[in-house]
């Protein structure tokens, strides 16, 4: 039969998303939407006090209100062995407090009532009684040899050093510092911050004592690998454990660990024997789940008088709160901030990192990062900025001198990193030519003349994503690879089941697209599914820009593979041999007899009506995907901004990103991904903080302190690419959610900094808020004065 | 429940009458009471609008507001949206111009949209980021929100001047 000429490419077409069908209509189906039968509802009483040991809590009132079912304290899950719990690091955290409270808002006791408004009342009944101890903030003073030990409940714990680890070579390193002609230094803190997705954390938990089936549905970004922490937290069988995540309200990593609320809700469920919903609210959710960033770096780079660049020295303070949460590979104790080489050929680096213990809240997840990769990209590209100032060089000029060059890939790092592909140079000059960088730079002259501030920022980061592979990368020893799981229905319709989870990164399109790609299904004629551990094969779930390089990757092969069975019943069909046989987007047709053909619904009929005999039938097929290496997506982003000189007031007047992930499969998406991330990068850079008092009250556990940018402040974007595929991914793609909230801080950073340059300015610490820029200008005007 | 008062209100274009608490929030009253679980909640402290519905026409947020002080109004929620079936503008415009990605914020933002194009029909950037901007969006960096609310705009212009002609 003739092929009609139909629509067989769909890689790099910007096909609309399939799931903005629900959502435009107001139906999606979040975990606060979901109501099971006979469901009861639990609040958390959170510690008003950061650091207390707690002497006597009396329940009585709240349990005698009319409406309330059960008041679970720490006792009562100590009893069960429940009232601790692992973190992903290994570390261990409290469910519910049993000795001490250790940060403010930490989980004292739950009430699981018939409404939520009487579990609220039913808090304010609960009676404790705190001791106050001395709170500590600092990471520095933590690590002080009289620091009183806030994991007391540790064995072995004598101090609240969690760990100290190093990377690259000391001794390479120290003789490059020797041999240096110029050496800068910066100092600089990333502030702590929180992911807040719009949708904070909820669960249903729902432990059926007559089927002895555990199904929870859960805000998660990974239900396989929180499934299986469930099954050896609390000793269920796994097979009688369900993990449903529906539609996800925006993660960005907040979503990965596992929160006390969740683990509550199950033993209260199983307690009671009905369902138990547990909807955290924003303080909760600012105030104890997972942060993100606070690293207190110190940087040294050392160059030869051309500028070349000769060693890099890092030392990091990571500020873990009272457990260490970080979700990163247990290989890597400050997740894979070591790859602060950046884009440049450094030859000789050493990072010296070291993570403490303070009266704050856990976490440490990696905010629409890689596993730490933001705070590595902002201080190299801090760190290139004022060398550049200090060698009175040209930014953009410094950064070409020392760029990896494309003919040395694959390139591996002094700190151990292969990186597969890239042409920095290239993303470098577009953006130039883009933001129309000379110009401004001759309007910035112009403007100082005038005695007004503007400033031009650069960054040309490179990021790490895609984790595995399994020989490096494990959650908890979980080893990182994923899976994809293609099952082709006889009438040529397909499903496709994941093992990575979508948070609103537009999987059901995407990853629909890649099948059509591969095997010529539709992308509407393809249903994409994630979330329940039940119907999907096992994955590590969404998050290190990761979905494409893995989840995505094991599409493709899949896809890959039934395509070749697919050949041999078409083959069988026409009554040819399979060698005879060409493909050709959604058909295969016979070498020169292109009219003997047979498209892929055609095939798919037969795999199950018509099959070769001694062929198993059924065109399906499951990968498990063991990528050989990381992807390195990489861009340069320009931003120009101007400072009010009397206020310190700062504008975004440009913003410019050059942005190379690959091959791109659906441009509008990673464009939409591309504009979150500079968002994300303006909002750190700008107002962004989780900051505490001097006694550990949180600062910013309501979006009324912790600021958020709207649509007023957001800045106008400009998008361009440029294309180096990955070298070993199957479609050539890299991941590329994270990218810009990686790379586009240190530009915000860069830009005011340089507008403030002719005052000696070199730092100011983000968030660069108004006054702490009028500060800066301040104390440079004086010293010039003096 | 003691204290209990009725209320009578016309949601979507339907009257919805029930006994709630007093301190019952509109939000809640919404999703739990109805079952419009298109509204969402964020934040608790008015400041991110994923509670937006429209109250006579107006945006107001849900999650501040008791159900008992909507006695005797109308509402808008995202359910009431599309008519007879067809997609409301404003929701053409978000699939087309990319204007949501994990959906949580999108039921207030269209309501805003939709809102403003009532009185502004043929709203600039500057205009849409300004009747937007009490509403928080985390993922998509507003700029596709600007679009779409633009989009829906000259669509219903576009069909207005098609009936007259």
């Amino acid at each position: 039969m003739a092929v009609e000429e139909k629509e067989i490419e769909w890689l790099g077409k910007s096909v609309k998303r399939k799931e903005d069908d629900r959502f435009v209509r107001g139906a999606g189906n979040y975990v606060d939407d979901v109501v099971l039968p006979n469901m009861l509802h639990m609040a958390i009483l959170r510690s008003p006090f950061a650091h207390a040991r707690l002497t006597s809590i009396d329940t009585s009132a709240a349990e005698a209100l009319d409406g309330v079912v059960a008041v679970v304290t720490g006792a009562l899950l100590a009893e069960h062995n429940l009232a601790w719990m692992p973190t992903l690091s290994g570390d261990t955290q409290a469910v519910l407090a049993t000795d001490k409270v250790r940060f403010q808002g930490q989980e004292v006791a739950c009430v699981v009532a018939e409404n939520p408004y009487i579990a609220h009342d039913a808090l304010e009944l609960i009676e404790v009684e705190y001791d106050p101890l001395p709170v500590i903030v600092d990471p520095k003073k933590s690590l002080d040899d009289d620091a009183p030990v806030i994991r007391n409940d540790k064995e072995g714990q004598k101090d609240n050093r969690i760990y100290h680890w190093e990377a690259g070579d000391k001794e390479a390193t120290d003789r490059a510092f020797e041999g240096a002609d110029v050496v800068v230094s910066l100092d600089t803190h990333y502030p702590r911050s929180h992911p807040a997705p719009l949708e904070c954390c909820a669960c249903i938990a729902d432990v059926n004592p007559g089927t002895g089936k555990t199904t929870i549905y859960m805000t998660s970004q990974a239900p396989h690998a929180i499934r299986t922490v469930f099954a050896m937290v609390t000793g269920l069988p796994e097979q009688n454990i369900q993990i449903i995540s529906p539609d996800i309200g925006g993660g960005f990593g907040n979503k990965v660990p596992v929160y006390p609320g969740y683990v509550v809700a199950t033993a209260a469920s199983l307690l009671i024997g009905q369902p138990v919903k547990w909807t955290e609210d924003r303080s909760g959710n600012l105030a104890s789940t997972g942060f993100a960033r606070d690293f207190h770096m110190h940087g040294e780079l050392a160059l030869d008088r051309d500028g070349k660049m000769l060693g890099l020295r890092v030392g990091m303070l990571s500020d873990q709160g009272y457990a260490y949460a970080d979700a990163q590979p247990s290989k890597f104790k400050a997740g894979l901030f070591h790859i602060v080489t950046g884009s440049y050929d450094m030859p000789a680096a050493h990072v010296v990192t070291d993570g403490a213990y303070t009266n704050k809240a856990p976490g440490g997840v990696a905010y629409r990062c890689s596993f730490r990769v933001t705070e590595a990209s902002f201080l190299i590209e801090r760190l290139v900025q004022n060398a550049a100032y200090e060698m009175d060089m040209e930014p953009a000029e410094l950064r070409r001198k020392n760029f990896i060059r494309p003919e040395q890939f694959p390139y591996t790092s002094v700190t151990g990193f292969i990186y597969d592909s890239g042409d920095y140079e290239k993303a470098l000059d577009l953006a130039l030519e883009k933001s129309g960088y000379n110009e401004l730079r001759a309007e910035q002259k112009r403007m100082r003349d005038e005695g007004k501030l503007l400033g031009i920022g650069l960054a040309s980061f490179t990021e790490v994503v895609g984790a595995g592979p399994s020989r490096d990368y494990d959650i908890l020893g979980i080893k990182m690879f994923d899976s994809a799981e293609l099952r082709v229905h006889p009438t040529g319709k397909a499903i496709l089941k994941l093992g990575v989870k979508s948070q609103g990164q537009g999987h059901e399109t995407t990853f629909a697209q890649i099948v059509a790609s591969e095997l010529g299904i539709p992308p509407d004629d393809v249903t994409v599914q994630e979330g329940d551990t039940d119907n999907t094969p096992y994955g590590l779930g969404t998050y290190a820009s990761r979905s494409t390089p893995t989840g995505g990757a094991a599409t493709a092969v899949v896809a890959r593979k039934l395509r070749e069975k697919a050949k041999e019943i078409a083959a069988h069909t026409l009554e040819v041999a399979p060698e005879d046989l060409e493909w050709k987007g959604d058909h295969f047709f016979v070498k020169g007899a292109p009219d003997q053909s047979t498209t892929i619904q055609e095939v798919a009929f037969a795999a199950y009506t018509n099959h070769p005999q001694g062929m198993e039938a059924g065109l399906e097929g499951v990968t498990y995907y063991d990528p050989p290496n990381m992807t390195y997506p990489f861009g340069t982003y320009v931003v120009a901004v101007e400072v009010d000189a009397k206020t310190g007031e700062w504008k975004v007047r440009t913003v410019v990103a050059v942005d190379d992930c690959g091959i791109r499969i659906n441009p509008m998406i990673v464009e939409g991904q591309i504009m979150g991330g500079l968002t994300e990068g303006f909002a750190m850079s700008s107002m962004q903080q989780i900051a505490f008092d001097e006694e550990g009250n949180c600062l910013g556990s309501n979006f009324m302190d912790y600021l958020l940018p709207t649509a007023w402040e957001t800045p106008h974007f400009e998008l361009h690419e440029t294309v180096t595929p990955s070298p070993h991914h199957p479609m050539g793609c890299k991941g590329v959610g994270e990218s810009a909230t990686v790379g586009s801080p240190a530009a915000y950073a860069n830009a005011v900094v340089d507008a403030l340059l002719h005052l000696g300015v070199r730092n100011i610490d983000m968030p660069m808020t108004s006054a702490k820029v009028w500060e800066a200008m301040q104390q440079g005007r004086q010293a010039q004065d003096q | 429940m003691a204290n209990e008062t009725t209320i009578s209100i016309t949601v979507n274009g339907r009257e919805r009458s029930s006994e709630v608490e007093p301190r019952m929030l509109l939000v809640h009253w919404l999703r739990e009471g109805l079952g419009l679980t298109g509204t969402h909640i964020g934040c608790d402290t008015t400041s991110c609008g994923a509670c937006t519905v429209l109250l006579d026409g107006t945006p107001v947020k849900s999650c501040t507001m008791f159900a008992v002080q909507a006695d005797g109004r109308a509402l808008t929620t995202v359910e009431g949206l599309q008519q007879n079936g067809k997609l409301h503008a404003i929701q053409e415009g978000f699939k087309e111009e990319h204007g949501l990605q994990c959906g949580f914020c999108t039921p207030g933002m269209m309501l805003l949209g939709a809102a403003l194009l009532e009185d502004n029909p043929n709203p600039s950037e500057k205009d849409v980021r300004w009747a937007i901007s009490g509403n928080l969006c985390r993922c998509t960096g507003y700029q596709n929100i600007v679009k779409a609310v633009q989009y829906a705009g000259q669509k219903i212009e576009s069909e207005r001047s098609g009936a007259q002609a």
